[in-house]
């Protein structure tokens, strides 16, 4: 298949002349290749952003970023151009809105995870600040591709709360509210509670949150380090300008040498100002590990429901247990469990046969309500596990596909930017030998 | 007829290259016996400075090397090595090995090993100026580093140390006239306690000090007609040592700028090997990319160690060479205006002379009871006595003069060729080596690029 690369260091194969952009693209392309019925028939886009002034929940005036949704219908068959989009603004806190319905509604998907609310890991060069255009800019793309995953999710694609997100202007909020999602959501005490308590999860489970906690701790080191290492080659390439700055100075005053010493210094201060192009095109790959950085979190989201579901059945097995180990104490009149009720009958004299009589009664009908409460959480267990593991395994492939692209994208920015470095420095060198 | 070191272009190309970017072209007149090895040439003829270059041998391409490249028909290598501390009640100091090889008749040896210390180097670089007052004399290494907290004892610094000792020798070694300086020769053989000895010989302290007065009056005097040559050399040499301070900062900087570069690059490898032991599908691209980060920090490595052991050494040297050419410059005007302030004197005296047969000595003459006529020869005599006496003295000085333009003038263009070739050579190996760090870095980046591309989905 690809042997032949091993061997040979300098081996020139693979097409290493495509750009980031276009590896993105591709990622783009293999996920409408994927086909869910939404991508078939529809394009989207985050095509603009834009600042808006307005009032403000306590009426104060604040400045925000909308961003413009564009939506297009696929037409395969015919060859003309595409109709004109259909588009909408969106600020992006209904982004979040929709985001953490589906978080709610969906709780088996590791939902796709939004562009960073505000900038972390910048090195200097970079500002930390909301409004910087830059900023924006990666947020635009972010946000674009987070839709573009959702459409590519053969589970979440069909939801209708997202296809209004994309389609319907007015009081899509509303709608989202009135599906109740919020009062499904699990509390946090109650999901930490049982990831405390419960006793038999899925080792799956168990795992995929390890390593969910890995993989965010070594993307955050190397995010963390990649900025430091960014704001430092910036620094080495800007010093050669003053190399330029010198050289054209020193050509003034030299005969023989001068006009090598000028054209070595233009080559000088276009090497420092290469370095712009580079770190940009270096965002590009801090972006993509970002994304996963993002995704851990909705990955340890899944585990930790997965916690929830098995807790709840567990509790369910034991208060049924518990309820029937009642009726039996009960019906025999023999306690074996200690009890305040047990207490205070030895203390205070038994109950009447109507007294016992209708006790029984209630927890009949309680041990039947358990039942169903047990077939019920187990069902739910099991389709839970089920449904989530099968998400979870798709999370994995498209982790491993995306990363591995994203490591080779690198590889072959950092080869460009070799190819650049070597391309100026030969330049120099000639005029160098001219001197 | 030259004996010595001859840069003929028509011997073997390997050695042409080579040579004439050290040696003054010469000549083709056959009646100069410029730059012959002859020891008994110290002083006094005086030199054609009109040095002709033939256009053949240029030098396009100096190999720049760390060890210098000695040309075949070189005929004594210097080599400074094995720096090692001594430690006495009252002081501790670095002495140096000082390796001499040689097939010049005037060395009774062929080899010769001694231990020097920079006092001794020092001693050197100021017998060869005060022989040579305007001949430019290679840099030495500082006495002391200023800024920073540099131990004199310091690895680093002893190495740099070692290097430039090493470059001020040969660079004496290669010049034509100061290679056959005696004090040279001693300097190479002498065992410790003959150098000690042979140091306390030569001008005493007095008469230096009457040289230093001297040249202090003449300073403050300053020069009256200074040929325009010389005038454009010192404008040059103003700005040149400018651009030279710059790129010398400017290097420090960049190296600076690596090495917190590279400090930072190393702690990606060990992430990333983190990783791997998470990943499966992954893990084979991940040790790829380990094994970039891990060429790039050696490269990188490699770089700054290049740039601090061989482009800054020589920047530093032409720094410091800078302000040589200042002081050299300085003596030639001094030296001018001496002989500008004797001429001055003389032509004072001669219209005195003149002013002498005038009445108020006459007078007192008279009073005195002495024959006028008698007494006005008497004066007149002494008068012209002084009067030839100066004239010679003025002659001296205008040899002097002259020879002092001259040699100037020489060693300028001398130092000029070096100096275009030795930046030209360093700053083209710069360049090569940064072109041959991306090369480097690229590799392993190949691999982990090309096998994968297109093949996901």
């Amino acid at each position: 298949m690809m042997a032949d690369t091993e061997s040979e260091e300098i081996a020139v194969i693979g097409n290493t002349d495509l750009t980031p952009s276009e590896l993105e693209n591709n990622i783009k392309n293999a996920m409408v290749e994927k086909g869910t019925h939404l991508l078939k028939r529809l394009e989207i886009s985050v095509a603009e952003a834009e600042k808006r002034t307005g009032k403000n929940a306590v009426s104060m005036q604040e400045t925000y970023t909308v961003y413009l949704i564009e939506t297009r219908a696929v037409d395969g068959a015919s060859e003309a151009a595409s109709p004109a989009p259909d588009s909408l603004w969106r600020r992006y806190s209904e982004f979040e809105l929709l985001r953490n319905y589906l978080l709610v509604t969906y709780s088996f998907v590791v939902v796709p995870p939004l562009p960073e609310k505000r900038a972390e890991f910048v090195w200097h060069k970079l500002s930390a600040d909301n409004m910087d255009p830059d900023f924006v800019e990666r947020r635009r793309v972010g946000l674009e591709n987070f839709l573009l995953r959702v459409a590519s999710h053969p589970v979440l694609a069909n939801d209708k709360i997202f296809y209004s997100f994309l389609t319907q202007e007015q009081s899509w909020k509303e709608v989202v509210f009135e599906t109740g999602f919020q009062a499904k959501a699990d509390s946090r005490l109650k999901a930490l509670n049982a990831t405390f308590r419960v006793k038999n999860p899925d080792k799956r489970f168990a795992e995929m949150k390890h390593y969910g906690d890995e993989l965010q701790s070594v993307i955050s080191q190397l995010l963390r380090v990649r900025a430091r290492v960014a704001d430092r080659l910036y620094g080495v390439y800007k010093v050669h300008g003053n190399y330029g700055r010198v050289f054209s100075e020193w050509s003034a005053i030299e005969k023989e040498m001068g006009d090598g010493l000028q054209s070595a210094g233009h080559h000088m201060d276009a090497y420092a100002a290469s370095v712009d192009d580079i770190l940009e095109e270096e965002e590009h790959y801090a972006d993509q590990l970002k994304e996963y950085l993002f995704y851990t979190e909705a990955l340890r989201a899944v585990c930790r429901k997965h916690e929830l579901c098995q807790f709840e059945l567990e509790m369910a097995a034991q208060d049924l247990t518990s309820k029937k180990q009642q009726r039996e104490e009960l019906a025999t009149g023999t306690v074996r469990t200690f009890s305040l009720k047990g207490m205070t009958s030895k203390l205070f004299g038994q109950e009447t046969p109507e007294q016992r009589e209708a006790k029984l009664k209630i927890l009949e009908t309680q041990i039947e309500e358990g039942e169903d409460m047990l077939k019920e959480k187990n069902t739910e267990a099991e389709e839970f596990v089920k449904s989530a593991w099968v998400d979870i395994e798709r999370f994995r492939e498209q982790k491993d596909r995306d990363l591995k692209e994203a490591l080779i994208s690198y590889a072959i920015m950092q080869i460009s930017m070799c190819k650049k470095g070597i391309q100026v420095w030969n330049n120099a060198k000639e005029c160098f030998s001219k001197m | 007829m030259m004996s010595g070191t001859v840069a003929d272009s028509s011997t073997s190309d390997a050695v042409s290259e080579e040579i004439s970017g050290n040696l003054l072209e010469l000549d083709e007149d056959e009646d100069l016996e410029v730059f012959s090895k002859d020891p008994t040439f110290t002083d006094g003829s005086s030199l054609n400075a009109s040095m002709q270059t033939s256009p053949g041998s240029m030098v396009n391409q100096y190999k720049f090397e760390e060890e210098d490249e000695q040309p075949e028909s070189k005929d004594i290598f210097v080599t400074v090595d094995s720096p090692e501390s001594h430690v006495t009640a009252i002081e501790t100091f670095i002495t140096y090995r000082v390796l001499t090889k040689t097939t010049r008749s005037e060395f009774d040896s062929s080899q010769y090993e001694v231990r020097r210390r920079y006092q001794d180097f020092f001693w050197l670089k100021s017998k060869l100026e005060e022989a040579h007052p305007t001949l430019i004399v290679p840099p030495l290494p500082e006495k002391f580093v200023m800024k920073g907290m540099v131990e004199r004892f310091n690895n680093d610094f002893i190495e740099t140390r070692k290097r430039a000792l090493h470059k001020f020798l040969n660079r004496i070694a290669d010049h034509p006239i100061l290679s056959c300086s005696e004090d040279f020769k001693i300097f190479l053989t002498a065992q410790a306690w003959e150098l000690a000895s042979h140091k306390k010989q030569g001008p005493g302290f007095l008469s230096r000090m009457g040289d230093t007065v001297r040249a202090v009056a003449a300073t403050v005097r300053g020069v009256k007609n200074r040929p325009e040559e010389f005038n454009s050399m010192q404008e040059y040499v103003e700005a040149f040592s400018l651009k030279m301070t710059s790129l010398d900062k400017i290097t420090q900087r960049i190296i600076k700028e690596k090495k917190e570069y590279l400090e930072e690059l190393k702690e990606c490898a060990p992430i990333y090997t983190l990783w791997v032991g998470s990943e499966e599908e992954l893990a084979e691209p991940l040790k790829l990319m380990t094994s970039c980060m891990d060429r790039c920090c050696r490269e990188t490595a490699e770089q700054v160690q290049y740039l601090s052991n061989s482009l800054l050494p020589i920047l530093h040297e032409y720094v410091l060479c800078t302000e040589t050419l200042k002081t050299v410059l300085r003596r030639r005007d001094n030296i001018q205006a001496e002989f500008e302030a004797k001429s001055e004197a003389l032509a004072t005296k001669k219209t005195d002379s003149e002013a002498e047969s005038k009445v108020l000595s006459l007078a007192w003459d008279s009073l005195v009871g002495k024959d006028p006529e008698e007494v006005r020869q008497q004066k007149e005599q002494k008068l012209k006595g002084e009067i030839k006496e100066m004239k010679e003295d003025i002659d001296k000085m205008e040899d002097k003069l002259e020879w002092a333009n001259n040699t100037l003038k020489g060693d300028w263009s001398r130092w000029q060729k070096n100096m275009r070739t030795d930046l030209r050579a360093a700053f083209t190996r710069t360049a090569e080596k940064n072109v041959e760090h991306y090369e480097k870095t690229t590799a392993p980046l190949w691999l982990l690029s090309s096998p994968y591309s297109h093949a996901l989905v």
